[in-house]
């Protein structure tokens, strides 16, 4: 193949060799956490681009795209936004880190307490 | 509180070959080193808890003993839905790091082989045989779920394996290793020059370079020195040629060999030869006969630096073993287990560097610390990308 025959947006997304290995139950499931998860990160995507946009307008009032592509945050912008991701990312992940809260004590179901209290 | 915050993907050096990133692109990394973060930093101990309330005690109760060793503890937390749930977005992570940085680095593709090729044509400091093999344990799997591993060309004279590993490092590491990645060559000369003050090898050998950017800072540090760097594939050699080249290292000769036949050089022929992270991509087979043919090319009273991730000991508990081993199960680095297991020390008595010649160092990355943070505390460490690692050396008898 030549070089400007190279599909970018095909060959970017290759299998690597070897096997994957299988992580959840079904499938199926697999597949969608890694649609889930490619969807999460667009999402942090466009926030970052409208912060980025918010940011170059309260400076210089209107903005090209040039202007965006070029932005490099200064060392303020750059600690707020890697917060927005750091926050935004124990949003999505909150199930995950709550079940491991769950890990580190037994606890009853809410109906049986829910008995308790009626009767106590 | 103040927060632990990692540094934008814009503070990486964009080098005279580094693939550029559209703004998109590089909040796609952010949005990596965000995730890679909270995995191994804020849940990575969900692991261990999932470990002891339950997967521990239900072996026990089954066993009635404990794991004996890593793989007993891996099959056992391999049925854990937390585990599990956690290695699947692990997983993720590293994929999608993946199919980012060939994108950045495929849709620019003619632009940087235009520049890639101001630095490469026509010099005698990259030298590429076409007759080397891929070695076995190379074409095996495709290393860390790099589609076509190191090696791989999508055309003719394609060198997009290294821009795409170049590319991703940062936001892998978490800017832990600096603004060109080369955190561990940073430290490789901040080490020697304490170690021995003045010293200045006459020629330093680095096998299994990748992209050179842990052997550019050794060549800008003693630009009289003769450095050889190699690699078995040509996909990476270009863009580590261009890419030393376009810094200014000048020094270094890129060649395509496989260190298990190195004869090309005679005995004695390098003061200093060195891998970074290299060995756990070996084999069982190979990592012996490279290391007899590292100690034959060093010259008497020459030095043999290894840097990796510390060795698995008797002292280490299994947990940290298990978890250390996550990288070799889950993404493609299939040596990895094995090697850490071996007795490196012994291997590299048996070839001619006995242990009361060896040493071993504890290693950090070398960055601006205005920048770039220390690296994560030992329980927050995310192993096979950790800006910390031990030096297994040692210096070769004089004749």
């Amino acid at each position: 193949m030549n070089i400007e025959d190279v599909d970018w947006i095909a060959r970017a997304g290759a299998k690597p060799k070897g096997k994957r290995p299988d992580f959840l139950n079904d499938p199926a499931l697999d597949r969608m956490l890694s649609i889930l998860m490619a969807v999460a990160g667009e999402v942090s995507v466009i926030r970052q681009r409208l912060d980025t946009v918010e940011r170059l307008l309260d400076r210089k009032g209107s903005i090209t795209r040039a202007d965006i592509d070029a932005y490099v945050p200064d060392k303020d912008a750059a600690d707020q936004r890697g917060l927005m991701a750091k926050e935004y990312v124990a949003r999505i992940m909150r199930g995950v880190q709550q079940d491991m809260e769950a890990m580190q004590a037994v606890e009853r179901p809410v109906e049986d307490i829910s008995v308790d209290l009626r009767d106590g | 509180m103040k927060q632990d915050v990692p540094p934008p993907y814009t503070a990486v050096t964009r080098h005279a070959v580094f693939p550029n990133p559209t703004h998109d692109e590089a909040a796609r990394y952010d949005f990596l080193t965000a995730l890679n973060k909270y995995l191994s930093g804020s849940i990575g101990p969900g692991n261990k808890l999932a470990y002891e309330t339950r997967v521990l005690p239900k072996f026990r109760a089954e066993q009635g003993r404990d794991p004996k060793d890593r793989f007993e503890i891996r099959h056992a937390m391999n049925k854990d839905p937390w585990h599990r749930f956690w290695s699947a977005l692990k997983r993720n992570s590293m994929e999608m790091r993946q199919q980012n940085g060939r994108a950045i680095t495929l849709r620019q593709i003619e632009e940087l082989a235009a520049k890639v090729r101001q630095f490469n044509e026509g010099r005698d400091t990259l030298r590429l045989d076409a007759s080397v093999p891929v070695p076995r344990y190379q074409a095996a799997v495709d290393i860390h779920c790099m589609p076509g591993s190191y090696h791989g060309e999508e055309f003719p004279g394609d060198f997009s394996a290294g821009a795409n590993y170049d590319s991703g490092l940062f936001a892998t590491t978490a800017g832990g290793l600096g603004a060109l990645s080369d955190g561990g060559g940073q430290a490789l000369v901040e080490w020697i020059r304490k170690e021995r003050p003045g010293w200045i090898p006459k020629r330093i050998l680095d096998l299994g370079c990748t992209v050179g950017h842990n052997v550019v800072p050794l060549a800008l540090a003693f630009p009289d020195t003769e450095v050889i760097a190699i690699d078995t594939a040509a996909a990476v050699l270009r863009y580590a040629h261009a890419r030393a080249q376009s810094l200014g290292a000048t020094n270094i000769r890129f060649v395509q060999m496989d260190a298990e036949d190195m004869a090309a050089f005679p005995d004695g022929h390098f003061d200093w030869v060195q891998t970074t992270m290299y060995l756990h991509e070996l084999s069982g087979k190979s990592l012996p006969n490279i290391i007899e043919e590292a100690a034959r090319v060093l010259a008497p009273a020459g030095l043999m630096f290894h840097l990796e991730q510390p060795q698995y000991t008797d002292e280490m508990p299994l947990y940290e073993q298990f978890i250390r081993d996550w990288d070799a199960f889950n993404n493609n680095e299939p040596f990895w287990s094995a090697m850490h297991a071996m007795d490196l020390k012994e291997i590299m008595a048996e070839k001619g560097l006995p242990r009361d010649r060896q040493f071993v160092t504890g290693v950090r990355a070398v960055v601006d610390r205005e920048i770039f943070p220390e690296a994560a505390a030992a329980a927050e460490e995310d192993h096979g990308r950790a800006a910390v690692w031990n030096a297994y050396g040692a210096w070769k008898p004089e004749a």
